[in-house]
C-alpha cells in the first residue's frame, strides 16, 4: 500500500481549501491551572483541611471562578472566529466529530451506572441474602432493609428508606416535560435551518422553560425524599443508586439548560446563526436528546421497575 | 499563522503545534518513566535478600502502588500520545491535529494530575497503597481519606486528558487525511491509533465512574462497595476491570502499530497481511470488552462466569497470532539488517509472544487458581508491558528521532542500550516466572528463604535495566544536540510512507497544503 504513495507538488491541490490551525494560545493551560486549582480545593473542603491559611472552599471557589472565566473566554474566542469565517467546513466537520465522540464518551459514564444497578439487581443482593454473615437478610427490590439493619437493627450505619418516589406522579410529569423538550428543541431545528429566526428563538425558549420545570420538580422530588420518605444517599444501596443516577442524570440536565441558554442568548442578542451554520446549537441540541435518552432509561429503570 | 515557533518557554506553554506537543508528551512521558523507575528500583533493593532491609511494610505498598500508576498512566500512556500527535498528522498528510488548542489543553492536564498523585507522597497518610488496582475496601474504608480523594481527582484529570486527547486523535484520522488516503491505504500506526482512542473513549468514562463512586463511598455515605449497605466489594472489581482490561490493549495497540512500521522497513518488504492486521486489530479491541472478569477468576464467580471468561480470553489469541505471523512473515525472505530500531523489535516479537503464551497460561481458569496474584502473574504482565510497550516505544525514538531532529543517533551507544536492557530485562523478569509458580505471592516487602536465590538475581537484572534508561536518555540528549547531521528525507531506504516524503528534521509545518495519495 505505502509504495504507491506518491506526493505532488504543492500547486496541484491549490484549490483546497486551508485548514485553520489557530496561533498559539494561553487558554488551554490557564484551563487546565484552573482545574488543578479546582479539584485541590475540593479535595481539602472534603476531608476539611486547608493550606497556607486558605480553607477548602475558598481554594475551590477561585479555582471555579476562574476556570469558568477561562472556558468562556475560549468560546468567545471560537465564536468569534467563526463568525470571522476562519474556519473551513473541513474545521467544522471536526467540531462535530468531536461533540458526537464527547456524547459518546458520556453514554459510557452513565452505562457504567447502570451496569452497577443491574449488577446489584441480578447478583449480588441474592449472594448477600445466602451468606451467613448477613442472617436474616433478604433480597428484595427496592431494598428496604440493609444487610447492616437485618444483623444490627437500630443500631445500623446504614439504614433502608421508609418509602420510595411513587413513579406515577413527578417522575411521570417529569417524564412528559423532558419528552415534550426534545420535539420543542427539534422544532427550533427546523425553524433555524428554515431561517425563520424568530420561531427558533420561541420554540428555543420554550425548551429551556420545560428544562427548568424538569429541574424544579427533580429538586422537590428530592425534598419529599429527604423529608417525608427517609430515602437519602445514605439509604443503603437503594439510595446510593437513586440519587447517583438521577443526580448525575440532574447534573447534566443543567449542564443542557445553560448551554442551550447561551445559544438563546447568542441567537437573540448576536444573531450569530445563519440557516446552514448553526452547529453551537446543534451541538447544544444532540447534548439535550442525549439527557433525554438517558432519563428515559433512569424512568423505566431506576423508578418503575 | 505564524509560520516558525515562538521564542523561549512561551512556545511550550502557548503551543498549537502537533510537533511541540508531541515533544511535550514525549518528554513528560520520559520524566515519569524515571519517577516510575526510581520506585521500581525501591521496590527491587527491597527485595534483593529476605527480611526488611531499607523500608518499612507500608513504604513499599506505596511504592508497588505509585509504581503501577505512575508507569501506566504517567510513562507509556503518554508516550504513545506523543508519538500520535508527532506521527498521526505527518502519516496521513494533514496539517495538524483536529483540534490543536485541545490538543495543548489533553497535555497540560497531565502535570497538575501527577503533581496532585506524586505529592500525595508528602501528606501525612502517605501516597496510596491499595496497589495500581486499587481495589476496594483497601482504597475506599481502609485508606487514608485525604490521599484517597487527592489520588482520585488525579484519575479524574488524566481521565480527562485522555478523552480529550483520543477524540482529538478520532477526529484527526477520520476527518483529516490527504485526498486519496483511503482508510485501507493509511499505515498500521495510524490504525492502531484509531482503535486505541476508540477503545479509549470508551472506557476512561468508566474509570471515571468507578473513582467517582470511591469518592462517594468515602464522603458521601453511599454503599456501593460496602455490604453492609447492600453494595458489594467485588463489584468494584468488575468495574474497574471493565476498565482495566481495554486499558492493558490500549497500551499494547499502538505498540503493535510501531512494530508494523520497523519491520517491513528494515525487512525492505512491505507488511505482510495488511489488511489481516486491521481486522486483527478490531478483533482484539471488541474481545477486549468481554473478558474482564479473567482477572477476578478467583473471587468467587459463578462456574458460567469462569468458564465464559475464560473461554473469551482464550479467543485473543487467535488475533494476536495472526499478527505474530504476519510480521514474521513479513520478515521471510527479506533482506534484513539490524539497526537498533530493528532489534528492539525482534526483542519484542520474541517478548512479546513469551508474556502472551503466560496470557494463555493464566487465562486457564483452573491453573489461573493457582498463579493468582503470584510473581508469576508479576512476571507476565511485565513481558508485555516493558517488553512489549516500552521496548516498542524505544524502537520508535530510535527510528523516528533522526526525522524529529535532522541528527542520527550513535549507532553503536544505541546498541548498547539496547543490549544492556534486553539482558537486564530478561534477568530481572524471567526468574520471577519461576518464583512465582514456586508460590511467592507479589506486593509483598518480604519473603520466604527459598526465593532469595531468584530475587537477588532479579534485583541485579532491574538495576541493569535502570541504568541502561540512563544511558537512553544520554544517547536521546547527545543526539539532539550534536548528533551527525542527517538531511535525507528517508533516513531507512526501506522506509516507506508520507513522514519519509519531506525533508528531515520535519519543518514545523507539514502538509498546509495536501498531498495527493494515489
Amino acid at each position: 500500500m505505502s509504495s504507491e504513495i506518491v506526493q505532488e507538488n504543492n500547486q496541484a491541490n491549490s484549490e483546497h481549501e486551508t485548514y485553520y490551525v489557530p496561533d498559539s494560545s494561553r487558554l488551554p493551560i490557564l484551563t487546565a491551572i484552573g482545574l488543578g486549582v479546582t479539584l485541590f480545593g475540593a479535595s481539602h473542603w472534603l476531608v476539611g483541611s486547608s493550606v497556607w491559611g486558605f480553607t477548602g472552599p475558598q481554594i475551590f471557589l477561585a479555582g471555579c471562578l476562574f476556570f469558568a472565566a477561562v472556558l468562556a473566554s475560549w468560546w468567545n474566542t471560537v465564536i468569534k472566529e467563526n463568525m470571522a469565517g476562519l474556519p473551513s467546513d473541513q474545521l467544522k466537520r471536526s467540531y462535530v466529530w468531536g461533540m458526537g465522540w464527547f456524547i459518546f464518551s458520556e453514554v459510557m459514564f452513565f452505562f457504567i451506572f447502570f451496569f452497577v444497578l443491574a449488577y446489584v439487581r441480578i447478583y449480588s443482593l441474592d449472594w448477600l441474602a445466602e451468606d451467613p454473615l448477613w442472617e436474616g437478610f433478604s433480597a428484595e427490590w427496592p431494598l428496604m432493609q440493609t444487610p447492616d439493619q437485618a444483623v444490627n437493627g437500630d443500631g445500623a450505619k446504614f439504614k433502608g428508606p421508609d418509602a420510595i418516589i411513587d413513579p406515577w406522579h413527578l417522575p411521570l410529569l417529569n417524564t412528559i416535560l423532558l419528552l415534550a423538550s426534545s420535539f420543542t428543541v427539534h422544532i427550533a431545528h427546523n425553524a433555524i435551518k428554515a431561517g425563520k429566526r424568530g420561531l427558533f428563538n420561541a420554540w428555543l425558549g420554550a425548551t429551556i422553560v420545560l428544562g427548568i420545570a424538569f429541574l424544579f420538580f427533580q429538586v422537590e422530588e428530592y425534598i419529599e425524599a429527604y423529608q417525608d420518605l427517609g430515602l437519602t444517599l445514605e439509604s443503603g444501596i437503594y439510595g446510593t443508586t437513586f440519587f447517583m443516577l438521577t443526580g448525575f442524570h440532574g447534573a447534566h440536565v443543567t449542564m443542557g439548560t445553560i448551554m442551550l441558554l447561551i445559544q438563546l442568548l447568542r441567537s437573540v442578542f448576536g444573531n450569530h446563526f445563519k440557516k446552514d451554520d448553526h452547529f453551537g446549537f446543534e451541538a447544544a441540541s444532540w447534548y439535550w436528546h442525549f439527557v433525554d435518552v438517558v432519563w428515559v432509561c433512569l424512568f423505566i429503570f431506576v423508578y418503575i421497575l | 499563522m505564524a509560520h516558525g515557533p515562538a521564542k523561549g518557554i512561551r512556545r511550550w506553554l502557548y503551543t498549537t503545534n502537533h510537533k511541540d506537543i508531541g515533544s511535550l508528551y514525549l518528554w513528560f512521558s520520559f520524566a515519569m518513566f524515571i519517577l516510575g523507575g526510581a520506585f521500581a528500583m525501591i521496590i527491587r533493593a527491597e527485595l534483593f535478600q529476605p527480611g526488611m532491609q531499607l523500608v518499612d511494610p507500608e513504604f513499599f505498598n506505596q511504592m508497588t502502588t505509585m509504581h503501577g500508576l505512575v508507569m501506566v498512566f504517567g510513562a507509556i500512556m503518554p508516550a504513545f500520545v506523543g508519538l500520535a500527535n508527532w506521527m498521526i498528522p505527518m502519516m496521513i498528510g494533514a496539517p495538524d491535529m483536529a483540534l490543536p488548542r485541545m490538543n495543548n489543553l489533553s497535555f497540560w492536564l497531565l502535570p497538575p494530575a501527577f503533581l496532585m498523585l506524586a505529592a500525595t507522597l508528602f501528606t501525612e497518610g502517605g501516597a496510596p497503597q491499595a496497589g495500581w488496582t486499587f481495589y476496594a475496601p483497601l482504597s475506599t474504608t481502609y485508606a487514608n481519606p485525604l490521599t484517597a480523594t487527592i489520588f482520585i481527582f488525579a484519575v479524574h484529570t488524566m481521565g480527562a486528558s485522555s478523552i480529550m486527547g483520543s477524540i482529538n486523535i478520532i477526529a484527526t484520522i477520520l476527518n483529516m487525511r490527504a485526498p486519496g488516503m483511503s482508510y485501507m491505504k493509511m499505515p498500521l500506526f495510524v490504525w492502531t491509533w484509531l482503535i486505541t482512542a476508540f477503545l479509549l473513549v470508551a472506557v476512561m468514562p468508566v474509570l471515571a465512574g468507578a473513582v467517582t463512586m470511591m469518592l462517594m463511598d468515602i464522603h458521601g455515605g453511599t454503599s456501593f462497595f460496602d455490604a453492609a449497605g447492600g453494595g458489594d466489594p467485588v463489584l468494584f472489581q468488575h468495574v474497574f476491570w471493565f476498565f482495566g482490561h481495554p486499558e492493558v490493549y490500549i497500551i499494547i495497540l499502538p505498540a503493535f502499530g510501531v512494530i508494523s512500521q520497523i519491520i517491513p522497513t528494515f525487512s525492505r518488504k512491505p507488511l505482510f497481511g495488511y489488511s489481516s492486521m486491521v481486522y486483527a486489530t478490531a478483533s482484539i479491541a471488541l474481545l477486549s470488552f468481554i473478558v474482564w472478569a479473567h482477572h477476578m477468576f478467583t473471587v468467587g464467580m459463578p462456574l458460567a462466569g469462569e468458564l465464559f471468561f475464560m473461554y473469551a480470553t482464550m479467543l485473543i489469541a487467535v488475533p494476536t497470532g495472526v499478527k505474530v505471523f504476519n510480521w514474521i512473515a513479513t520478515m521471510f525472505k527479506g533482506s534484513i539488517s539490524f539497526e537498533t530500531p530493528m532489534l528492539f523489535s525482534l526483542a519484542f516479537l520474541v517478548l512479546f509472544t513469551i508474556g502472551g503464551f503466560t496470557g494463555v497460561m493464566l487465562s486457564i481458569a483452573p491453573a489461573d487458581f493457582q498463579y493468582h496474584d503470584s510473581y508469576f502473574v508479576v512476571a507476565h504482565f511485565h513481558y508485555v508491558m516493558v517488553a512489549g510497550a516500552v521496548f516498542s516505544m524505544s524502537a520508535a525514538v530510535y527510528y523516528w528521532l533522526p526525522k524529529w531532529t535532522g541528527r542520527m543517533y550513535s549507532e553503536p551507544l544505541a546498541q548498547v542500550h539496547f543490549w544492556t536492557s534486553f539482558v537486564g530485562f530478561n534477568l530481572t523478569f524471567f526468574p520471577q516466572h519461576f518464583v512465582g509458580l514456586a508460590g511467592m505471592p507479589r506486593r509483598y516487602s518480604d519473603y520466604a528463604l527459598q526465593f532469595a536465590d531468584y530475587n537477588m538475581v532479579s534485583s541485579c537484572g532491574a538495576f541493569l535495566y535502570g541504568v541502561s534508561q540512563i544511558l537512553f536518555l544520554v544517547i536521546v540528549i547527545l543526539t539532539v544536540k550534536g548528533g551527525k547531521k542527517t538531511t535525507k528525507e528517508k533516513t531507512w531506504e526501506g522506509a516507506e510512507g508520507l513522514e519519509w516524503t519531506v525533508p528531515s528534521p520535519a519543518p514545523y509545518h507539514t502538509f498546509s497544503t495536501p498531498p495527493t495519495v494515489k
